[in-house]
């Protein structure tokens, strides 16, 4: 479903950033227009494609590393079905305008509560798992999945707060400045907790296992996950840089930030040595290009948004098309790649199969996709500098240089190399799911004896 | 910016729980052995077992990987 979710939630993006450039791309329709699809774009995204593919690798990885079955498995059937429906139901009442206007969480309130079942249910599923452990030690995986479970139900309670009005409406139950704050620390924390501390989950199993080393340094794998979760939480505040947020609550969220730069970056080369040795296996392993470039861009954008968020460079950047560019390099990038790389070894393992129907087509996709990225990514870097260098340029006489519109249009040409970039990465994707299911066809799903468990839902 | 009342005491609180659950980790034993854990999860099989496949073509597959 990682896959199929993928798909979708690309082929929006597609459109939204086709409406950037032709506005008539809504067909006039309410529901296709720019502010509905683009919280659709960003929930498929995060939720559906990443959600899937972090509920699905984590009940792989938690019972292979602790050798037993999940524990209660119709619960976790019921995780699988219940975050569909989860889906489902975001999709339509999105595109039907029905939005709390609360960025990454602009779910109405009956969904929000469905989320928090489904998590729950997730919570109980994974820790009841670890709990009937037949090894002594946690596979640090493990601890990286269990962060991302435990912050993001804290985080998703407490943003989404809100008194009902109607079945449909609902107002936070926080306002102003103080409804922004608890906003990025949630915003801030889903990015941290979500799209990496999971995320690194993947990349601290299937890293070592298809390039067969160790980890480079279990050591500093542990050192990685706490410090990680001691300091993200207080980042936040930086998406609130010169706002009416107090000058020392933004001072704490940069120096937070900043620091975030050591772990990160431990944990990238932690990652990327485990290659030592195995270095000739770049050549012909499309899967581990996978793995490595991921990590890559894990490294790019965690230096990049420590950067981002020191004042001096975030008073060019707030609001440019630079901070865009940072989000796909990271998703794109770190988390795309990761779970392409980590599926691409767990989808033949499930059907009884030792590798994928075609290898040359994970190294097209790779390549299309890469292709893809740096594309987008280029093109929205110098977007945003030039964007934000318009709009600070003033005459001799103290008026603006540029008006807002003459930016925009200037931004016009990167539109296009970035909407090319998408098309890239979308095609990769569809040479992804050809594959799967060419796969699929040829295996047949297997249930492997205990301890040496896979995992139920394809998901 | 009274949320502040309710976001840093969260966030303490949090982590004190972290804290409390590092610290059993260490007293526990989860850390002692830093690179045997790395090993084992080499050493766990996770290639497809024969029957699931035809009997012939796993042994193949093995020697392939």
């Amino acid at each position: 479903m990682a896959v199929i979710w993928g798909i979708v939630g690309l082929l929006v993006g597609l459109v939204i950033s086709l409406q950037l450039l032709w506005p008539a791309f809504n067909f006039d329709l309410p529901w296709l227009t720019y502010g509905r699809l683009r919280p659709l774009h960003t929930n498929a995204i995060i939720f559906a494609f990443g959600g899937c593919a972090l509920i699905g690798t984590s009940y792989y990885i938690v019972q292979r590393t602790c050798q037993t079955r999940l524990f209660a498995s119709g619960l976790a059937a019921f995780t699988f079905w219940g975050w569909q429906l989860v889906i489902l139901l975001a999709a339509l009442s999105l595109v039907f305008g029905f939005t709390s206007g609360k960025e990454y969480a602009e779910l109405e309130w009956p969904i929000d509560l469905l989320i928090a079942v489904v998590w729950v249910s997730y919570a109980i599923v994974f820790f009841g798992t670890i709990a009937k452990r037949r090894t002594p030690h946690i596979y640090v995986a493990n601890w990286f999945y269990g962060g991302m479970i435990l912050a993001i139900a804290l985080l998703h309670i407490v943003n989404s707060a809100e008194i009902p009005v109607t079945l449909f409406k609902s107002y936070s139950a926080y306002s102003g400045v103080q409804d922004a704050m608890v906003q990025w620390w949630y915003g801030h924390n889903a990015v941290g907790f979500f799209l990496t501390a999971g995320f690194l989950g993947m990349m601290y199993y299937f890293v070592p296992k298809q390039a067969g080393r160790p980890i480079y340094s279990y050591r500093l794998s542990v050192v990685h996950f706490w410090a990680l979760i001691f300091t993200y939480m207080w980042a936040g505040p930086h998406h609130l840089l010169y706002t009416a947020l107090p000058d020392w609550a933004q001072t704490l969220g940069m120096i937070f930030s900043v620091i975030l730069l050591a772990p990160s970056w431990g944990g990238m080369i932690n990652g990327i040595m485990t290659m030592s040795g195995a270095w000739h296996r770049l050549r012909d392993d499309p899967i581990l290009k996978f793995l490595i470039v991921a990590l890559s861009f894990y490294g790019m954008s965690t230096f990049e948004g420590p950067a981002l968020s020191v004042k001096t460079i975030n008073a060019l950047s707030h609001y440019t098309d630079w901070t865009i560019g940072h989000v796909h390099s990271g998703a794109l990038g770190w988390v795309g790649f990761i779970t392409m790389g980590s599926l691409y070894y767990l989808i033949p393992r499930l059907y009884g199969r030792t590798e994928m129907w075609s290898t040359k087509l994970i190294n097209t996709h790779f390549w299309v996709a890469t292709i893809g990225i740096v594309l987008y990514v280029a093109a929205l870097w110098i977007a945003g500098v030039m964007q934000g260098l318009m709009w600070r340029a003033v005459n001799d006489d103290g008026t603006l240089t540029y008006t807002y519109i003459q930016s925009v249009k200037a931004s016009m040409p990167f539109y296009m190399i970035r909407l090319v970039g998408g098309v890239l990465y979308f095609l990769g994707m569809l040479l992804m799911f050809y594959n799967m299911i060419k796969t699929i066809g040829q295996g047949k799903s297997v249930d492997v004896a205990v301890p040496m468990a896979s995992a139920p839902a394809h998901a | 910016m009274e949320i502040l009342w309710l976001l840093i005491p969260m966030s303490v609180f949090l982590v004190l729980v972290m804290g409390g659950i590092f610290w059993w980790s260490v007293r526990s034993g989860q850390f002692d052995d830093l690179d045997g854990p790395a090993y084992r999860i080499l050493a766990d099989d996770d290639t497809p077992s024969p029957e699931s496949t035809a009997k012939n073509a796993s042994d193949i597959e093995k020697s392939e990987k």
